[in-house]
């Protein structure tokens, strides 16, 4: 479903959490956060594929689900999706309001 | 509507605490994410681009006002406050978590409602004419005939590992608004000469990346055969679709590679072995079926003309534009049927939030003899609104915002729910249908144009029927950017046709200018306002529309 990361320099290591599906970045510790600023940038080579193989026993040990690595550039030091759906992803939700947010923007309830 | 009996109520239930166990055994550790993946896809439940996706299915697009209150306890206690209605009449809610799946299974449950066969290789949710049991130009209601196929393919044991989906949609009028001949089946419900009721069976419609128009294979097979003619369709797809390529796995590949008039014969041997046999529909069966869907006791003929209303109109330009637009005849006198537009301008195409559908479960209870709808084209229809009581309905919209006079119009735009949500997207549905609507905002200009259909994919699978609009616009990544390639000429009625590219796809900034280039060219090379888009374009070709968006050649 998901293509490979490139070979480039930059890594992040993506999931989505087991239990409430959210989009999670493997972090410095091997913690799982919301937050991809805050996520650990791997390089090709031995230390992507340890990073992998710990996102691997991750998903088997079912903190996550479906873990792979995808491209970042590092920009002022925080880690920023090459990929547009990448990009999505680590917002957190769509690129337009929805919900209450949609209902305020068009006027609704008033 | 259809109640549930205790055989349904039971599987129902059961289903819910077969699921509460598998959830439990997931999350202990028990089983692992390959072996819960295609029990979890066997109820609806999806992992989506930022967390689960929950299916529902709504049989037949039919919502009473405990369903649709249901529908918003569940958006606002286990999700965001909102649901997505779909293109298949089904509703999605994108933000559940797994823990809270089987309750929410359950409480849906207690409304009659589930989410199986939402996913898989099995008979998906069958759809009808959103206008079922209420236009005035219907000939049969679809209905009772779609909850017998319900009952019979629900839990099917030998249809529940098929090639691929199999999607059944049933309509009963001469103009197809349930989109039947881009179905796997679709069933054109009718009564012949002597008033027989039967079903012209279309097969090997659908859309995706072949669309392909469904064959008539038979233009009348009398009700009593509904069963076994539709179990030897399937008889013969099981056995013999392909399973070595998931792209030439659905029904319309196997149509196409051995011919409608082999599949007629295989179906028709088929149908012979087991046409007597169990799945001969009796007639009282039938009846009983058939009483769930009767008219409302209360609905009763009115003056044709509305007092009333004339003079709201008279007085309320905002009404009087909305009911022109959004209402259509009823079959019995002084009621109308009425399109909640779910698209208001700069809206999410589908979405409502729970204040929205508690709305509409009032409005559906006190107006429309507590029934409501979903239509595939994404709108909530009240089908059963006394004239007399519009006013009040549209004012009630109004408040909420439900009340765009765009049924129909080019800012009534079918869109899925693209790379925003989902996993299989490669571009963004949502924002290009915002942008569009924005740009024909005017409701005068929309007006001009008249009837008009926009369907936007975010990908291949086209979710957003992009094949049959009438301007399709598909979704696709082209060296990392958005691109949207158009079609032209589509369409989902009874004269069902797959749209022609044009030419080269647009960018993400460029594609709302090349839809407008489409529709002034159409307003400069109409013969006159009765000619509209889609009939102009079948006089004309691509030619004009190709010249205004490339130049000349």
């Amino acid at each position: 479903m998901f293509k490979a990361a490139k070979e480039g320099p930059a890594k992040v290591i993506t999931a989505n959490d087991l239990r409430d599906g959210l989009v999670v970045f493997l972090d410095q510790d091997g913690g799982w956060i919301h937050d991809i600023a805050r996520s650990r940038v791997v390089e090709d080579g031995p230390d992507l594929e340890s990073a992998i193989a710990y996102a691997k026993a991750q998903h088997d040990a079912r903190i996550v689900v479906e873990p792979y690595a995808i491209d970042v550039e590092v920009v002022g030091g925080v880690p920023v999706p090459v990929r547009f759906r990448e990009k999505i992803r680590a917002d957190h939700g769509p690129t337009i309001p929805y919900g209450d947010d949609e209902r305020r923007k068009l006027g609704a309830g008033t | 509507m259809y109640r549930y009996d205790e055989f349904d109520r039971a599987f129902v239930t059961e289903r819910v605490a077969q699921f509460r166990g598998q959830v439990e055994r997931r999350l202990s550790g028990e089983i692992s994410e390959d072996q819960f993946k295609p029990l979890r896809l066997q109820n609806g439940v999806y992992l989506q681009l930022h967390a689960y996706m929950l299916r529902i299915a709504i049989p037949y697009g039919t919502l009473s006002p405990a369903q649709l209150r249901m529908l918003a306890f569940i958006g606002r206690k286990y999700d965001r406050g909102y649901g997505h209605f779909t293109t298949r009449q089904n509703l999605q809610f994108h933000w559940p978590a797994l823990k809270d799946i089987p309750d929410i299974l359950g409480h849906l449950a207690s409304v009659e409602m589930h989410a199986i066969q939402t996913s898989g290789n099995c008979i998906r949710n069958v759809t009808a004419d959103h206008f079922a049991g209420a236009a005035a130009d219907e000939v049969v209601d679809p209905r009772p005939y779609a909850e017998i196929l319900r009952q019979w393919s629900s839990l099917h044991p030998e249809f529940l590992f098929l090639p691929r989906k199999f999607k059944i949609a049933v309509t009963g009028s001469e103009r197809d608004r349930a989109a039947i001949q881009v179905h796997d089946i679709g069933l054109h419900a009718k009564r012949d000469a002597s008033g027989n009721l039967g079903f012209a069976y279309y097969v090997g419609g659908g859309l995706g990346r072949t669309p392909m128009i469904g064959h008539l294979i038979n233009d009348f097979v009398p009700v009593e055969d509904l069963l076994s003619y539709t179990e030897a369709v399937l008889r013969v797809y099981n056995l013999f679709g392909r399973r070595d390529n998931k792209y030439k796995a659905r029904i319309k590949i196997l149509v196409h590679e051995t011919g409608a008039a082999e599949i007629k014969r295989q179906v028709e041997e088929e149908w012979g072995r087991i046409r007597h046999g169990a799945l001969a529909l009796p007639d009282d069966e039938i009846r009983r079926i058939e009483s769930y869907f009767a008219l409302p006791a209360g609905l009763t003929p009115r003056p044709a003309e509305s007092v009333v209303l004339k003079r709201a109109r008279a007085t309320n330009p905002a009404l009087a534009a909305w009911v022109d637009q959004n209402t259509k005849p009823h079959k019995v006198s002084g009621h109308a049927l009425v399109t909640v537009s779910l698209k208001p301008i700069g809206g999410t195409p589908g979405d409502a939030t729970s204040e929205q559908m508690e709305l509409i479960a009032d409005l559906a209870e006190r107006y429309s003899h507590g029934e409501a709808r979903v239509s595939h084209e994404q709108n909530i229809i009240l089908p059963h609104v006394a004239l007399d009581d519009l006013p009040a309905v549209h004012e009630a919209l109004a408040r909420e915002n439900l009340a765009t006079a765009n049924a129909g119009l080019v800012t009534d735009i079918i869109a899925c729910p693209g790379l925003d949500y989902c996993a299989l997207a490669n571009a963004r549905s949502i924002p290009i249908a915002q942008r569009i609507a924005e740009r024909f905002a005017d409701s005068a200009r929309q007006r001009e144009v008249g009837d008009l259909k926009i369907k936007i994919s975010g990908c291949i699978n086209a979710c957003g029927h992009h094949h049959v609009g009438h301007i399709g616009i598909l979704g696709v990544e082209k060296k990392g950017e958005e691109f949207y390639q158009i079609t032209l000429g589509g369409s989902a009625d009874e004269h069902a046709a797959v749209g022609e590219i044009v030419g080269p796809g647009f960018s993400y900034d460029d594609v709302v200018d090349a839809v407008e280039k489409v529709v002034d060219t159409y307003l400069k090379v109409r013969e006159n306002r009765g000619e509209d888009f889609l009939a102009a374009y079948r006089r004309l070709g691509a030619a004009p529309f190709k010249e205004a968006l490339y130049g000349a050649a």
